[in-house]
């Protein structure tokens, strides 16, 4: 990797899945969770998990704006000028945003009329400037790679989690293949009805909450005193 | 490093290549992407046109199916009179939304016509914008040769509540249009009426709303009334006019119903 130039510190150099890189992927998808535990990208937690596939359309969006910001941002930290670093993370963040937007209307047309609006609005993801602030702007190119890539993990499986509860019982499918047979539904003469509420946003809330509750009954580390 | 990197100097410099960087990139990749992007958007206008008369593709086959199925295309005024122009590159969407806001007249407005023959039939395709409750919806309604008749049609909006008005753009929609009659048998017309969900309405000239999609129903229901008054008007100039009614009209016994059923009309 290119970092080594950039190498003061007088350690023995890292392997690239040393158990600190590794920490860097792992931890966020428990124990420093994006969405359970620093409460980031809530937002777009509530309004992308209708559907399972648009969740992962947007957790793949999230990762390539995150493990590639965080990498650009941690190339240039010693050029950022510290007064308008907050502005120059913005402008990064905007414009990955932007190019993974144009990518997704030119070529998965059909994703990008349903997840459109909020791919914008991963600009506005806290996930985005918490990772680049608080640790691209400290840290080298490949652990900060590391560390985009955990944290989108970590925010990925959230969603996709609560997308599977949210598109079966409220719609009957899971990736859009149809798991409740159109047979049982009330229109066929059957008497299963989709719950409605859980397309809703404020059950993907209830849900989030559920997970965080179960995370920390099950993690005691999370445990607050 | 040599330079004093939190200088005004530098915190300038560093703005300014960084603005100019991320905005060459952007532009470069948008210009690049541009045609690939606009052949989806026309492939799915393409798309819709043949779902309105029921002939389902994927949107790589759009384009040619498009080609095979739909004769001729033009324009029709307020008036219903035929008039010059290109209509598949009419932007309706833009022009309802300029009437709506005020800048464009009622009566400048131009309606897009599409002839298109499948099934040993020659069919009117006529596009329709409206507002639902989130924002805009649309469609394409296909009409038979007497004018009045409804071959298929097809819906889609831009964010209606998922399950609920989103529901307008499902076959459970609509499949209620085929058969319906937008014209009395002596030629009055009468539009399509959209009935509060749930109904389960009998009227030849009226569909079932989505239930809980209350002012997605209603924004249909205003499209659908305004835009085949104007396409009315049309086909009435271009159809023999209603001598012996057609056919394959409703029956007679189900305009008795009407009667009953306009009761349930949601105001």
């Amino acid at each position: 990797m290119s970092t080594a130039t950039a190498a003061p510190a007088a350690k023995p150099a890292e392997g690239l899945f040393s158990k600190k890189n590794r920490k860097l992927i792992t931890d966020p998808l428990n124990d420093n969770n994006p969405i359970t535990v620093q409460v980031l990208g809530i937002c777009s937690a509530l309004a992308i998990t209708v559907k399972v596939q648009n969740a992962v359309v947007m957790s793949l969006s999230v990762l390539a704006v995150v493990v590639v910001g965080n990498m650009v941002i941690s190339a240039l930290r010693n050029l950022i000028p510290g007064r308008i670093r907050i502005i120059a993370q913005l402008v990064i963040a905007a414009g990955l945003v932007t190019l993974v937007d144009i990518v997704l209307k030119a070529y998965v047309y059909d994703v990008s009329k349903q997840v459109g609006v909020y791919v914008g609005l991963i600009i506005t993801n806290c996930i985005l400037m918490g990772r680049y602030e608080a640790f691209a702007m400290g840290n080298k190119v490949w652990p900060s790679a590391l560390d985009g890539l955990g944290n989108s993990l970590g925010y990925a499986w959230i969603l996709v989690a609560v997308a599977t509860v949210r598109e079966i019982t409220g719609n009957g499918s899971w990736m859009g293949i149809r798991l409740i047979p159109e047979s049982v539904y009330a229109a066929n003469g059957g008497g299963y009805f989709n719950n409605n509420m859980m397309i809703l946003p404020p059950m993907a809330l209830v849900l989030v909450g559920i997970i965080i509750w179960i995370q920390r009954s099950r993690n005691t580390k999370l445990i607050e005193q | 490093m040599a330079f004093d990197k939190n200088s005004n100097s530098f915190t300038f410099i560093f703005a300014t290549v960084m603005v100019v960087v991320v905005g060459t990139l952007l532009a470069v990749t948008f210009l690049a992407l541009k045609p690939a992007y606009d052949e989806n958007i026309r492939r799915e206008k393409m798309q819709n046109i043949l779902a309105s008369i029921k002939v389902k593709v994927d949107r790589d086959a759009a384009p040619a199916k498009y080609d095979e199925l739909v004769k001729e295309t033009f324009l029709v005024d307020a008036n219903g009179a035929p008039a010059e122009g290109d209509a598949f590159s009419l932007d309706v969407l833009k022009q309802y939304k300029d009437w709506k806001a005020g800048v464009g007249k009622a009566e400048d407005m131009m309606y897009p016509v599409y002839k298109a023959n499948t099934d040993g039939k020659e069919l009117f395709v006529l596009p329709m914008v409206g507002t639902g409750l989130w924002g805009p919806v649309w469609g394409y309604v296909s009409v038979e040769k007497d004018g009045r008749t409804i071959y298929g049609s097809t819906f889609d909006h831009k964010g209606e509540t998922p399950g609920l008005g989103a529901e307008i753009a499902t076959p459970v929609f609509i499949d209620q249009f085929p058969g319906k009659t937008i014209t009395e048998e002596d030629g009055s017309y009468t539009g399509i009426k959209v009935y509060k969900g749930g109904s389960g309405t009998t009227d030849p000239h009226g569909v079932d709303g989505i239930s809980g999609g209350t002012i997605t129903s209603d924004g249909v229901n205003e499209m659908l009334m305004r835009t085949l008054a104007v396409y009315d008007k049309y086909l009435k100039s271009v159809v023999a006019p209603p001598a012996p009614p057609v056919t394959e009209a409703v029956p007679t016994d189900s305009l008795a119903t009407d009667s009953t059923s306009t009761s349930l009309v949601n105001p």
